[in-house]
């Protein structure tokens, strides 16, 4: 297989090869991967697809892979839940929730960008990977990195739930702890990456990290049939995630793989850290940074990089993008485990709790086909929840025990509920 | 008053391979006039055609990004740090 993509300037279009660099030394502006499809459609065919396993890897073709690349995990791969019970309740007739609180193997999307990036590093011969991370990201690094056998470093904010840092030190990685929030934490990684020879997968090695996002996208049209939704709802935090499945999207239609159709993307942010969403609905040329404070900590950047693209692909999409309380995001999370069975992190209840509000304006409308983009397990930030379930008390181990219990509970007799 | 202006390494090669540039500006906007004045070719790497601060580049004053310090407009005191800083990371 021939190399038939290569890094470009977002800005200026100048091209650089395939390097660890992530901006422009030109002009300064971010890089992306280019690819070449008229090459890509010879060699990349969607009836290929059905002898492969459900993962991320079945769209080689599609990821910026080297010529010698084999896949070592299984990542991806996650439900595409058809929602009925919540589907019901805000009156949709096709609402679906794309599933990555179950991806393989740190139970966040962050698997998909950290296997691209892996990739890569491996193909640049970095021995030490690492990364600022809100904490997700540094579970999905440290799995991976432990299980392909580089040295682990990441650096996270010192406050990060408890969960998450044990989730990442249980794999053996070293951790840096910051004193500051997420912004602080990515400037000195900026900082480290200019200065060491080492591959932080969301800087120096960020165009084909953030690759990985697209199977995220690509797996949403296979499992509709191989077609697009008529919405899209999408956490943002550093605002990448939304503009590769707009990418995922579009290469499909190049490619033939789907029907081009016009699908709204909608942003979906948490009010105690929402320059995204601010900037969409003040209708800012540029965003506005902010002091993140908001239970979402896994959304939590105050300056996000890539928040000037994720601005422009909503407006110009007719998409919109909202943002909730910390309040509505537990209120969120609990409706979504009640109702789906799908347990999410603080960053799920996010994108929950917007959906509702942007049905409430009637932005998504009822015979629309609308996807859900959950990206993280609940068992992360069940700190943020922690409070909403006090313990109960115990009773003692016999039946009499247990009839009394449920006079208190139900106001009702043993007997009278077996009757 | 002595100010040091940090430098990324992709940016050495307008200051004549210089990791650091000391000036004596009083304020950010002062001191990006110096740097830029000295060094003509990094110009248009740190401002826009309208004359703003590119939008992928982040400048702070000591820890803190400026835009939460009123702008470029910050002023500096003696012993300060500008870092710029590409906005590459994230997500």
């Amino acid at each position: 297989m021939s190399v038939h993509y290569e890094l470009r300037c977002r800005e200026c279009g100048k091209t650089w090869g395939n390097a660890p660099r992530s901006f422009c030394e030109d002009c300064f502006s971010p890089l992306e991967v280019a690819y070449d499809y008229d090459s890509l459609r010879k060699i990349a065919r969607r009836e290929n697809l059905a002898a492969r396993d459900f993962n991320m890897w079945r769209y080689s073709e599609l990821l910026p892979l080297p010529d010698d690349f084999t896949a070592r995990n299984a990542v991806g791969g996650t439900p595409l839940v058809a929602s009925r019970k919540l589907a019901a309740k805000w009156g949709l007739k096709n609402l679906y929730f794309k599933n990555d609180a179950v991806c393989f193997p740190s139970l966040s999307f962050k698997d998909r960008v950290v296997a691209t990036a892996l990739a890569a590093a491996r193909r640049f011969n970095f021995a030490t990977v690492g990364c600022s991370s809100t904490g997700n990201l540094a579970n999905a690094v440290a799995a991976q990195a432990a299980q392909q056998g580089f040295d682990a470093c990441v650096f996270i904010p010192a406050d990060l739930e408890p969960a998450k840092v044990l989730n990442t030190a249980v794999y053996g990685a070293r951790i840096v702890r910051i004193n500051g929030n997420y912004d602080h934490v990515n400037r000195l990684c900026a900082q480290i990456a200019d200065r060491f020879q080492w591959g932080l997968v969301n800087v120096n090695l960020r165009p084909y990290y953030s690759e990985g996002s697209k199977t995220h996208g690509y797996e949403i049209a296979e499992q509709l049939g191989w077609a697009l939704p008529d919405n899209i709802v999408v956490p943002m935090a550093g605002g990448s995630l939304i503009t590769k499945i707009a990418k995922a999207f579009r290469e499909l239609v190049v490619l033939g793989w789907v029907e081009a159709k016009p699908v709204k993307f909608f942003g979906a942010q948490a009010t105690g850290c929402s320059p995204i969403s601010d900037g969409v609905k003040r209708n800012l040329h540029r965003f506005e940074p902010q002091k993140p404070n908001t239970i979402a900590r896994s959304l939590a950047i105050g300056n996000p990089a890539d928040g000037p693209y994720a601005i422009k692909l909503i407006r110009e999409s007719g998409g919109w993008a909202e943002d909730v309380s910390d309040p509505q995001i537990v209120d969120a999370i609990k409706l979504l485990a009640e109702t789906e069975g799908i347990f999410t992190e603080t960053a799920g209840g996010v994108t929950a709790g917007v959906t509702q509000k942007l049905i409430g304006q009637n932005r998504i409308k009822p015979d629309e086909t609308t996807v859900v983009c959950i990206t993280g397990n609940g068992l992360k930030t069940t700190d943020a929840i922690a409070a909403e379930f006090p313990a109960t008390e115990a009773i003692a181990p016999r039946l009499d025990a247990f009839e009394a219990y449920l006079d208190t509970q139900l106001g009702t007799t043993a007997a009278g509920a077996s009757a | 008053m002595s100010i040091v202006i940090e430098i990324p390494t992709a940016f050495r090669r307008f200051t004549d391979g210089a990791p650091k540039v000391n000036c004596s500006a009083a304020t950010v906007a002062e001191a990006l006039n110096e740097l830029t004045a000295r060094f003509p070719d990094l110009s248009r790497h740190v401002r826009d055609e309208q004359g703003q601060i590119r939008q992928f580049l982040n400048v702070y004053l000591n820890e803190e990004d400026i835009r939460f310090l009123g702008g470029e407009t910050c002023s500096l005191k003696e012993g300060d740090r500008v870092l710029l800083v590409p906005s590459i990371a994230g997500g």
